[in-house]
């Protein structure tokens, strides 16, 4: 938990005096950048990955309010995603079969629905225990749900899944659900939404509390309230909104497996949020954002994605705990303070060491999979064979030179820029 | 009537009895302190009161009612409250934030998620009033774990009394404090218990003997003895097992 233990701390405590403008502007810039990014990105390939992102961002915004605000490493969040689709989606069934006069466009709120009940059933028992044993209780529970999925074929329809259409009901707004551009504007809303409420989650005495709880526990019931029931509450509306991202996913891909329930989708929320940082509201959105274009850019070129992916969360768990948000955070703090200039040298070295670091490991692992049969490697007018020596030598180099600088600019510079104090 | 009260309590932690029928009553509004050497039982003593763990027999009695065997939570919603002899604070959470937390349930607010904290008037009046009372308006916005120890301390006291609690355990508010810093906290203390029912642990006498209206002596589990200070500084028991040793 050590690792988590240092993420945690960089949590802002919430600026009870900021102003009404500092708050609505991160709103203001995200619409604008919700209502921007169709004109900027107008391909099919482009409203697929947004829509995906959408989805992504609201989930892991449910998961670190779980581990961020109530300090609960989940191990089993896709539960809850996963049962919030499948309610959703078998609304939409239903909605087609009986003529139902129900909005896709609220589906969601039948996946929010859905996640809050089966969090309020199954949180009772999870709930009952902390810190690792609730890990692995969720880990638990994470693997009997995937594994019932498979074996209730009416409910989660087998391998082949549950297949739905999302253009049946009535249209909300005039909106035409049918093209990927249609759904984008569906997704856009609900992620607008769904973040508005979990901040505005944050800022509740119950929101409070629960970071009382992650903080010091074993206080909370000497000023009147059971961290247990607080926990519990906690989870539950973290799986309503993980389930409202289940439902957003039923609409914009009109299927889903028994799959979804798997580790793979529970490990992958937690990289997202880790990877963006726990400690700062917005820190999942980057991490959703970063490992959805991750997963759809780099796939194309390369096997080796979810490594890369797996490097990365290293690199950011050993040398920046509080996750991509800290960075943004220590920049803006410079900046606040105006010592940003003197920074820039520190940062934009460290950024180098990690880039060398980064080509010479992608280099060699892009070799090494080419080894057993593939062809060579082409970059920069420079082809690389596997066979060869050249290409190991390099990449080697990269490495050392890139570990080299890392650890000399560390052990340099310990401002705690990127750890602050606990 | 007694607002406390203690009643043949026990209690063992396997074959280990640490504490060993204590009867103890404190009257609405008396300042009561608790001294004894070191390992008496004094802390395990407020674990009881407070429902950390239940005791092994007896009970105790809050303003009449039966409240051992509850959690520390209801306990604490019936209006008792305590400290801790480890600093037992919100760390990572700012001084401000500490207090509003702990002045949310006594205002009846629950575990309420349809409004928001900053919008709650009262509880925000309520925090102020005590974050100006342990004398740390300066530190409103400052992480708890980043403030000196004194302060901390403060703070522990702060978040203590902020939900108005009737009764008031401090298990010993001061130790590792400087003169001065002690000066100030029995100032503190004083002022925040005004009207309140205090049960104190304390080892420094100076604070002991000036603060408390009356006094008991626990010593391995057992109260020899209670009285006015100037009793409890003529009993020949006392100065044998305990403030003879301090004396020397
Ligand atoms: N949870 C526990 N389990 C087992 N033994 C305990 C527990 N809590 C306290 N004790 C034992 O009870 C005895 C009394 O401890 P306690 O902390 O109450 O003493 P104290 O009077 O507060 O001492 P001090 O002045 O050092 O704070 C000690 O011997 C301690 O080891
Ligand atoms: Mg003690």
């Amino acid at each position: 938990m050590t690792a988590i233990d240092r993420a945690l701390p960089a949590m802002r405590p919430v600026g009870v005096r900021s102003s009404p403008l500092a708050a609505v502007a991160p709103w203001l810039l995200g619409a604008a950048i919700l209502l921007a990014l169709p004109f900027v990105f107008p391909s099919r390939t482009g409203f697929t990955i947004m829509n995906a992102i959408g989805i992504n961002v609201v989930f892991a915004l449910s998961y670190n309010m779980l581990l961020g605000q109530g300090g609960m490493l989940s191990f089993g969040h896709a539960v809850w995603f996963g049962l919030g689709g499948f309610a959703a989606m078998h609304m939409m069934v239903a909605i087609d079969k009986l003529a139902l006069p129900v909005p896709v466009f609220l589906l969601p709120l039948v996946g929010f629905a859905a996640g809050l009940l089966a969090g309020a059933v199954l949180g009772w028992p999870i709930c009952r225990r902390a810190g690792t044993p609730f890990a692995m209780i969720t880990l638990g529970i994470g693997e009997l749900i995937a594994a019932a999925g498979l074996m209730f074929v009416t409910v989660f329809g087998g391998e082949e899944g549950i297949k739905g259409d999302r253009v049946v009901g009535p249209m909300l707004f005039g909106l035409d659900l049918g093209p990927q551009g249609g759904v984008y504007w569906f997704i856009a809303f609900w992620v607008f939404a769904a973040a508005l409420a979990m901040w505005a989650f944050t800022r509740t005495p119950l929101g409070r509390l629960s970071l009382a709880v992650r903080d010091n526990p074993d206080r909370v019931p000497f000023i009147g309230y059971d961290p247990q029931r607080v926990r519990y509450l906690v989870f539950m509306v973290a799986s309503g909104f993980a389930g409202l991202a289940g439902g957003m996913a039923a609409v914009n891909y009109e299927i889903l497996t028994p799959q979804i329930f798997g580790a793979l989708t529970s490990g992958n929320v937690l990289l997202m949020a880790f990877i963006g940082g726990l400690g700062a509201f917005y820190g999942p959105i980057l991490g959703a954002v970063l490992i959805v274009l991750m997963q759809s850019m780099l796939s194309d070129y390369t096997e080796g994605w979810q490594l890369y992916v797996g490097l990365l969360f290293m690199g950011l768990v050993m040398f920046a705990p509080g996750g991509l948000a800290s960075m943004v955070e220590g920049g803006a703090r410079a900046v606040r303070r105006g010592d940003w200039r003197e920074r820039a040298p520190a940062w934009a070295s460290g950024a180098l060491a990690f880039a060398v670091l980064a080509a010479g490991i992608v280099l060699l692992v892009e070799l090494a999979f080419r080894a057993h049969g593939g062809g060579a490697l082409r970059l920069a007018g420079l082809t690389l064979r596997p066979g060869d020596a050249m290409g190991w030598i390099i990449g080697i180099a990269l490495v050392s030179l890139g570990a080299g600088l890392l650890r000399l600019l560390t052990r340099r510079g310990h401002d705690g820029d990127t750890a602050r104090p606990a | 009537m007694s607002d406390l009260e203690l009643r043949a309590l026990r209690k063992s932690f396997g074959s280990a009895d640490i504490i060993r029928g204590v009867d103890l009553a404190v009257p609405a509004g008396e300042r009561h302190a608790v001294i004894g050497p070191n390992g008496a039982g004094k802390s395990t003593l407020f674990n009881l009161i407070s429902g950390a763990f239940p005791p092994t027999s007896g009970e105790v009695m809050l303003g009449g009612e039966r409240i051992s065997g509850r959690p520390p939570y209801e306990i604490n919603r019936r209006g008792l409250s305590r400290s801790f002899q480890v600093t037992n604070i919100f760390h990572n959470m700012s001084v401000y934030e500490n207090l509003r937390c702990a002045v949310l349930w006594s205002l009846g607010y629950r575990y309420t998620l349809w409004r928001s904290a900053a919008a709650l008037k009262d509880a925000a009046e309520r925090s102020r009033e005590v974050l100006h009372l342990i004398g740390l308006d300066h530190a409103r916005e400052t992480p708890a774990g980043l403030l000196s120890y004194a302060d901390q301390r403060a703070l522990e006291i702060g978040v203590t009394i902020a939900g108005g609690a009737r009764v008031i355990l401090l298990d010993e508010p001061t130790a590792g404090m400087s003169r001065a810093e002690t000066d100030r906290a029995v100032d503190l203390i004083r002022r925040v218990t005004e009207g309140r029912t205090l049960l104190i642990v304390e080892h420094d006498m100076g604070v002991v003997f000036g603060l408390a209206d009356r006094i008991s002596v626990l010593v391995y589990g057992e109260v020899i003895a209670t009285g006015t200070p100037a009793e409890i500084r003529g009993d020949p028991r006392v100065r044998e097992a305990y403030l003879g040793e301090e004396a020397a």
